[in-house]
This record gives C-alpha cells, structure tokens and sequence, in this order.
C-alpha cells in the first residue's frame, strides 16, 4: 500500500468521515468529557492510545485466529473481549505510570471500554482494510486524531459557552448539543471533498 | 451440521479470556500502585450510604479527603461518635465534639388533630397537602401519610397513631426526611439533646385549641419553670436552645399539654453521667 493511499485513508477518516461528527460514533465521552479543554486533550490522547493498540490487536486477533477458522461472525464478541481487557490493562499501566492523568480521567477511561467508537474501529477495519496491517493501524489512529480534533474543537466551544448569552432553558446540555450540531455541519463541508 | 464450528468458536473465545485474564493478573502485580491504605481501612469503616451528608461527592471521596486535604474527622453525620472514634485512631488524631444530628419530627397531634375532611386519595404527604391545604385543621401538623417512612433508608422513622415518629438510634441524620415532608415540621436536633418540644404550630393559644388537643398553646409556663434561660415561647411556640438546655425535663414535667418530651435518647452509659452531672448542679 502506498504513501499516497495511506495518506488518503487517513485524511478521510480525520476529516471526511470525521468519527464523532459525521458517523456518530464515541458520542458518550464527546458529550461527557468535553467541559474542559484539558481533560478532553487527555481524553482524546487516550483514545488515540487505546484505539491504535486495539487496532493492531484486533487485526491479529481477526487475521490470524478468526479468519483461518471462518469465525468472522464472531469478530463483535471477540474484539469486545480484546477491547475491554486492552483497556483494563492502559488503566492499570496509567495508574502507574501517569497518575495525575488517570485522576483527570477518572470514569471515562473505564467507559471507553464500552465505546462504539473503538469498537467501530476495529470492525470497520476487518471489513475494509483486513488484508493490511499498516492500513489498519492507519485507520485506527488516524479515526483517534479525528475524535480527538473533534472533542477538542467542541470543548473550545463549550469553554466559550460558559460566558455566552442565551436564553437559560437551554442552560447545560441543550446548548451543548446545539453546538455540537453546527460544528457536525461544519463537517459536513468536508463531504463534497475527492482524494486523488 | 457442523459440530467442528461450535468447539472452534467457544475454544478460541474461551481462551482469548484466558490469556487476557492472565495478562491482566500479571499487569495488576507489575503496575500495582501502593496505595495509602489508611484511605481504604476508612473506607471500610465509613457507612458506605453515598449519602453526600459530609459534603463530599461519597463515601469514598470523604475517604480520600481526610487522609490528604484534612477534611473534618467527623463530618459523616450517619456513622456518628464510634465512627468518629474511628476514623480519629485511623488517622492517628483526636477526635473533635460529637456532632451526630438526629431528625426530630415536630408533631404530635396525630389522632388528637381535628380534621378538616376525609381525604381518600394517594397515600401520600404531598398529594394530600395539595388538596386544600391537607385534611388537618392544623396547618402545622403531621398528615401521617408516610412519605418521610418512604425517604428513610434506614428504618428509622414510622408512622405512629398518625403521626411521624423518629427512631433517634436509627437515624444517621441524613436528613432525607426533610426534603421528603411537605409541612416542613421535621428538624434537625443534636443527638444528645433529649428535650423537645413536639409542636410545630404558630397559631394562638385559643386557636389552636379548638382544633388540636395536644398543640402548643405558648401559656410560658416551661419558659417560666426553666432554671437556664433555654426555652422560650416564640411567635406562640416553645423553642428549645440546646446550648443552654441540659435535659433536666422540667419544662416536660410541667407542660400542661405535654407536649415537652423527655425522649430517652441517651443510652445507659450516658444517662448515668448525665444524671450524675445534673446531681451535682443541685447540689
């Protein structure tokens, strides 16, 4: 596979198929952990983490156990498995060696063990990108840029929120979710857009 | 059919969760954090009612509170002195005033109430002092309807001949009870404070009268008998300052409405200081 594909793949799922905003996944943390600027970065620094490893696992999991054995029915089941004890284990290394961001974190890096998005990751690529390794890594990560670019513009955005005026009905989520829905439009302009 | 596919997908899961597993037990030696134990042993020893009486978001932030940012030793209100004695030989610190807080329910008209009407809808407090202001004549008296029983996560608090009452052992002063009463006659009172006045009614004397046989009528005559300045007849009401108020119970021996009560709160141990302080005093 070449660079120029790589880097296609790449742009597309950050952008073009932007996975909060435009295929709604990861929506819990998006909505949960975006009040500060801070702790969305480390959210997304997470996500990145844990959906690249996933990746990587999964594939091997898909490739060499699962394929080989005509299981691929099985591909949800087993990369919940791999993504849950893969996520146990970043929690458990985390704790040890970056306490202060597992504090910041807290229950959200628990959740991502139910989070669609790194569950959409890893079946996405066994369906489109099984037959390559570094395909699969690409996608996985660069799907975790593109949450993060996501989480991080709208927790900008929130940040703002704080001081905007508007009318107090929509005080706390309503607003939140309003702006999510234009800044999701913004994304929408990336649809029009051909690579190569 | 073939039986080959069945073994193959329960094998390959079953042993995808053996190996992670045991990743996962050999991570949780290697990572393991030490933590401050003593955080833990106060965790064990703290109610565990999440309840978010001691300010803090549970029991296991309280936990954490107290043994980095000095959080008061005894601010649980629902595991009270022994807790406090507790958490303090935990800690390694004194233990500060007894501050556990009862709920006290400021009623005792019940069937001595006169009623306004039969009310016969939802078995609730709230629904019943919706509909024209409850079915008491007295707007300050206990409906009897047990929403205050329902709030209670303890046991502590039971409708007695139709009135609210308080088990003082049982309650952990959470005060769930308050919130739930829609008459707002339920306080907070100090453990150890054993006199109280169980009325909560404003009304004047030749009022209240005709609708309660048991009210406050606010005649003075506990204010007058009080040896310590501590009860006074306010707005038409006896009040009880528990700074002042040492639980001699002469006011509830000579409330002609006895409605002063002399609850036996304290357990043996207690009451036997208590009535050897109160001897001394005469003396």
């Amino acid at each position: 596979m070449s660079i120029t594909e790589l880097f296609g793949i790449a742009l597309s799922a950050i952008l073009i198929e932007n996975f909060v905003l435009v295929k709604f996944l990861g929506i819990c943390p998006f909505l949960g952990v975006s009040k500060k600027t801070e702790t969305a970065a480390g959210m997304g620094v997470a996500v990145i983490f844990v959906m690249t490893v996933a990746s990587a696992f999964t594939y091997a999991v898909d490739k060499f156990l699962l394929r080989p054995l005509h299981l691929e029915y099985m591909q949800t089941v087993a990369f919940i498995l791999v993504i849950a004890a893969l996520v146990q284990f970043v929690e458990l290394f985390m704790q040890k060696a970056l306490p202060a961001l597992h504090k910041s974190l807290g229950i959200y890096l628990p959740l991502i063990t139910t989070n669609c998005a790194v569950l959409g990751v890893a079946l996405l690529n066994a369906q489109n990108y099984a037959d390559s390794f570094i395909a699969s890594l690409v996608y996985g990560a660069s799907a975790a840029i593109g949450f993060t670019l996501a989480i991080v513009l709208f927790s900008s955005i929130r940040e703002r929120l704080e001081f905007a005026d508007y009318p107090k009905c929509f005080e706390g989520f309503p607003i939140a979710l309003v702006s999510a829905s234009l800044l999701a439009m913004a994304f929408m302009g990336f649809q029009g857009m051909k690579i190569f | 059919m073939n039986y080959m596919n069945i073994l193959y997908a329960v094998l390959i899961l079953g042993l995808l969760g053996v190996f992670f597993g045991a990743v996962l037990a050999i991570a949780s030696k290697v990572f393991a954090v030490e933590k401050d134990e003593r955080a833990e042993q106060i965790l064990e020893a703290l109610p565990g009612a999440n309840c978010g009486g001691c300010g803090y978001s549970g029991c296991s932030a309280y936990a954490e509170a107290l043994v980095h940012d000095n959080a008061r030793v005894g601010a649980c209100p629902v595991g009270g002195g022994q807790l406090e004695a507790k958490i303090a030989e935990i800690l390694g610190v004194k233990p500060g005033k007894n501050t556990r807080i009862t709920a006290l329910v400021r009623c005792s008209g019940g069937n001595h109430a006169k009623k306004k009407y039969e009310y016969a809808g939802v078995s609730d407090c709230a629904s019943a002092n919706a509909l024209a202001g409850g079915p008491l004549s007295c707007e300050f008296g206990c409906l009897g309807f047990g929403s205050c029983v329902k709030a209670c996560l303890f046991d502590a608090i039971h409708v007695v001949d139709g009135v609210a009452v308080v088990d003082h052992e049982k309650c952990t002063g959470c005060l769930r009870c308050i919130d739930a009463c829609p008459r707002n006659i339920i306080t907070s009172v100090p453990y150890t404070a054993d006199v109280n006045v169980l009325c909560s009614s404003h009304l004047r004397g030749a009022e209240l009268r005709k609708i309660c046989e048991i009210g406050c009528i606010g005649c003075k005559i506990c204010e007058k008998s009080c040896e310590f300045d501590a009860i006074h007849v306010v707005d038409n009401l006896a009040v009880i300052d528990h700074d002042k108020c040492t639980s001699c119970g002469t006011c509830a021996e000579k409330c002609p409405r006895h409605l002063i009560r002399d609850a036996d709160l304290l357990n043996e141990e207690e009451d036997a200081e208590l009535i050897r302080e109160r001897e001394s005093k005469k003396a």
